[in-house]
């Protein structure tokens, strides 16, 4: 496998047993892959399944058929069937994930949340100082927010403390789910900046980018979902 | 690599009413393992099983000692057992009068292992519990006030400390943080973490609180009348469950 | 003077109560009818079972009259000391237990004796057990023999098993004790039995008895020096002065009894057997003759014993240990020996 992701005949459908055990259809014969360098943008309307690729990518959601093949240095582990602490190690060495929401605990700061996600991906404490304090400061967050808990932050500020927390560390693959939706003009173009050294760097990025003049900036290649077929209901 | 502990076909019964059934589940160091479920779906029980509190009806637990021996925890005699439970193992109870010396200052609480382990040097127990306390922010001139005088949280705290002064390796949590205030249960989850990420230990926790368990664990182990009905990665599990309880269970919570 | 607790940080016990008329004591008054079999530890039993009820003893004895009026004189007396044959050779049982493993906690039924807890019946059921027709009783309470609790019990075994007794340490080849080992050494042959209200060292801190037995069980004794640590950070040092923990012969951690922690050394290395008798908590122990008895300690803060700043007022004695005394009621106090046979032989000798 050359591509750093590859996506095979993936299918997905949630079962839904509070409401009769009702299935809802996601996606069937889902096939792409992103190659190393390469930025590919999940593209389609509402509904026709682009987060849950991405989630299941990350191994968030779970893959009824199919697999999902990310390169992890010299082997490939398919996502879709690894067990839980191979999923973690792919997270901690091999994927980020950068989504709308931030997720933290309370009461740990700002500065701290980005290190230590530099740390998890292998930085050394002194690095991920660093490259914590130079991303937050790109990203336009004021200063003096850094030693404060995100929870406190606006819905803006608390998007650009979770990018720099999925960027900081150099992971080849990255996942980004509508990064940029509650930003100004001014730090979405950080924002790109930011993807496109990741891309220039050799990392596979494949992202939810609703925002034209965001997808342009980044040059992502347009996955089409609604080629894809839906999963038949059982 | 071989699990730090491990469980298979925990079975606990009392009477015609089953407490565990079939259970299996491993750990190793630096995972955190949530166990979650409703009062009375066995998590209890099965925490005191894999503690060597209480003995299962049928099963086995495999634990790795530290010179890489796999042994079979019901083939360890009790002398060796409770030695074990005093240094490689912690145990954080839900009700901090059964996990803490209510009589004896806060000092005194995290010193006894060490004593146990035959510590002699007074100085030297009283330096490693300040730096104990310290470290579970803890204030310095509380030493040698008792847990009676402490918060709830900070009786939580002092917990954590006594049973991680010994350098354990496994350290079971059962509902830490139930009966807290919000911002106190914060400040002790965000302790957890941070203490078990240093340390590299390996941390069941049993909860009933979902977003303690999202927060703190990387695997989850959903229970329901005594059985695993589902277990995996904890943030799939919680936003792509499977099974019907789970549904029921994740769509139950209210969202603050 | 029941005996409430185990531990204690008092710098000295309360005064104690005189006892009233030091010439009405017996002794070495017995009268020489007593024939009953004894000496159970190290000694043989004489076979001669069921032992035959005794005649009666004194004729001067008052205090049975009080204790049991039927019982004084005439035929309705009592077996040789008290106890009936059958309940001495299960006490002996214990005892040989208790001394065959140094320390160890053995339990026993104890009997209702005529006297309240607390008063010593442990200690007099283990005396009862371990008498012989020659044996010579001493019986002190806080170093004293004129206490009412040391006369009421030198009495009733004067008077039940009609043996010889004594002031003399070094007459006594019993010698029973609550709170006090006598400063005079203790030689080979003699045996010290102690009154014990809490056997258990480790029940201030653990109240379940299936834990603190697990606990000797596994010689985890990590939580007697917890003890220690909270008196350190309570008040610098090791406050416990009496009933202080000792370690007996490497093994087993030993409550002695509320003595002050100032007799813990002559325990250890001892040439007399040392038994320990609890009534009410139905236990006993022993330290056999030279015997390793460490007294519990951390290495920065070692065991020490107390010592006084004057010498005793009535013998001059240094090295002994001092009661305070109320002598009137404008305050005035002195310091002398709580041992009243030690005081006396020092002024006789001076004499």
């Amino acid at each position: 496998m050359t591509a750093a992701l590859e996506f095979r005949d993936v299918a997905k459908s949630f079962t839904l047993h509070l409401r009769g055990g009702a299935v809802l259809p996601v996606i069937a014969g889902a096939n792409f892959s992103v190659a190393p360098g390469e930025c590919a943008v999940l593209w389609g309307p509402s509904g026709t399944g682009k987060s849950s690729l991405l989630r299941m990518a990350y191994g968030n959601y779970r893959c009824d058929t199919g697999a999902i093949l990310v390169r992890d240095g010299a082997r490939v582990v398919d996502v879709a069937t690894a067990a839980p602490r191979e999923v973690l190690a792919l997270r901690a060495r091999t994927m980020s994930y950068v989504s709308q929401f931030l997720r933290v605990i309370p009461r740990v700061s700002a500065q701290d949340v980005v290190e230590a996600a530099g740390r998890e991906g292998g930085l050394s404490e002194g690095e991920a100082r660093d490259r914590a304090g130079d991303l937050l400061f790109r990203l336009n967050l004021p200063e003096r927010l850094w030693d404060l808990p995100p929870a406190t932050f606006s819905g803006g500020e608390q998007q650009r403390v979770n990018i720099a927390r999925g960027l900081i560390a150099p992971r080849p693959v990255l996942l980004l789910d509508e990064p940029t939706a509650s930003l100004d003009g001014q730090n979405r173009a950080v924002v790109a900046e930011l993807i496109e050294e990741r891309r220039a760097a050799g990392a596979a990025i494949l992202g939810i980018v609703h925002d034209a003049a965001m997808r342009e900036a980044i040059g992502g290649r347009i996955i089409d979902v609604t080629r894809f077929g839906t999963a038949r209901a059982a | 690599m071989t699990p730090l502990l491990s469980a298979h076909g925990l079975t606990k019964t009392y009477g015609p009413r089953i407490a565990c059934a079939g259970v299996d589940l491993d750990i190793t160091e630096g995972e955190v393992l949530a166990i979650v479920g409703e009062s009375g779906s066995g998590k209890s029980t099965l925490l005191s099983m894999l503690a060597g509190e209480l003995a299962p009806d049928a099963g086995e637990i495999r634990y790795r000692d530290r010179e890489g021996r796999v042994r079979a925890l019901g083939a360890i005699g009790p002398a060796e057992l409770r030695s074990l439970a005093r240094t490689d193992w912690g145990f954080v109870r839900q009700d901090a009068a059964q996990g803490l010396r209510m009589a004896v200052s806060a000092g005194g609480n995290v010193g006894e292992r060490l004593m146990g382990l035959g510590e002699r040097h007074y100085g030297n127990i009283r330096a490693c519990a300040l730096d104990w306390l310290d470290r579970v922010e803890i204030a310095a001139d509380r030493i040698d006030d008792p847990p009676t005088r402490f918060s709830g949280g900070m009786r939580q705290r002092l917990q954590i400390a006594r049973n991680l002064v010994t350098a354990p390796r496994l350290v079971l949590m059962d509902e830490p943080t139930s009966g807290l205030d919000v911002s106190v249960q914060a400040r002790l989850l965000d302790l957890i973490r941070r203490l078990s990420g240093e340390l590299g230990l390996a941390v069941v926790i049993v909860t009933h609180d979902l977003a303690v368990a999202r927060l703190l664990s990387h695997r989850i182990a959903v229970m329901r009348a005594g059985r695993v009905v589902e277990t995996g990665l904890t943030d799939q599990v919680l936003d792509d469950p499977a099974d019907a309880y789970t549904q029921l269970l994740v769509s139950s919570v209210l969202a603050a | 003077m029941s005996d409430a607790r185990t531990f204690g940080t008092d710098a000295h016990p309360s005064p104690r109560l005189r006892g009233e008329g030091r010439d009405d004591l017996v002794v070495g008054a017995a009268s020489p009818k007593g024939d009953g079999e004894g000496g159970a530890v190290g000694g043989a039993f004489s076979g001669e079972l069921p032992h035959p009820r005794l005649p009666p003893l004194f004729a001067d004895d008052d205090v049975g009259k009080t204790l049991s009026p039927q019982a004084g004189r005439g035929d309705a007396a009592y077996n040789f000391a008290y106890l009936d044959e059958g309940t001495k050779r299960m006490i002996r049982r214990a005892l040989l237990k208790a001394v065959a493993v140094p320390g160890y906690q053995v339990p026993f039924a104890s009997r209702e004796m005529p006297m309240p807890y607390g008063w010593g019946t442990g200690g007099v059921q283990v005396t009862a057990a371990i008498l012989g027709r020659s044996d010579v009783l001493k019986v002190i309470d806080q170093g004293a023999d004129d206490t009412t609790n040391a006369v009421s019990i030198r009495r009733f075994f004067a008077k039940t098993a009609g043996i010889a007794t004594t002031t003399r340490t070094g007459e006594a080849t019993v010698i029973q004790t609550r709170h006090r080992i006598p400063e005079t050494p203790l030689t080979e042959g003699q045996t010290l039995v102690y009154q014990v209200p809490i056997p258990e060292p480790l029940r201030f801190l653990e109240p379940r008895e299936t834990e603190t037995r697990q606990m000797h069980a596994l010689a985890e004794y990590g939580l007697m020096h917890v003890k220690l640590y909270e008196d350190i950070s309570r008040h610098g040092h090791i406050a416990t002065t009496y009933a202080y923990p000792v370690e007996v012969a490497g093994r087993y951690v030993m409550d002695p009894s509320p003595t002050p922690k100032f007799d813990n050394p002559k325990m250890d290395d001892c040439p007399a057997l040392q038994l320990f008798g609890a009534g009410r908590e139905r236990r006993i122990y022993a330290v056999p003759p030279y015997t390793r008895v460490r007294s519990l300690d951390f290495e920065d803060h070692p065991f020490t014993v107390q010592s006084f700043d004057r010498p005793c007022a009535l013998c001059g004695a240094e090295g002994h240990y001092l009661d305070e005394v109320v002598t009137d009621d404008a305050g005035g106090r002195m310091f002398i020996c709580s041992d009243t046979d030690a005081c006396e032989t020092r002024r006789e000798g001076a004499q």
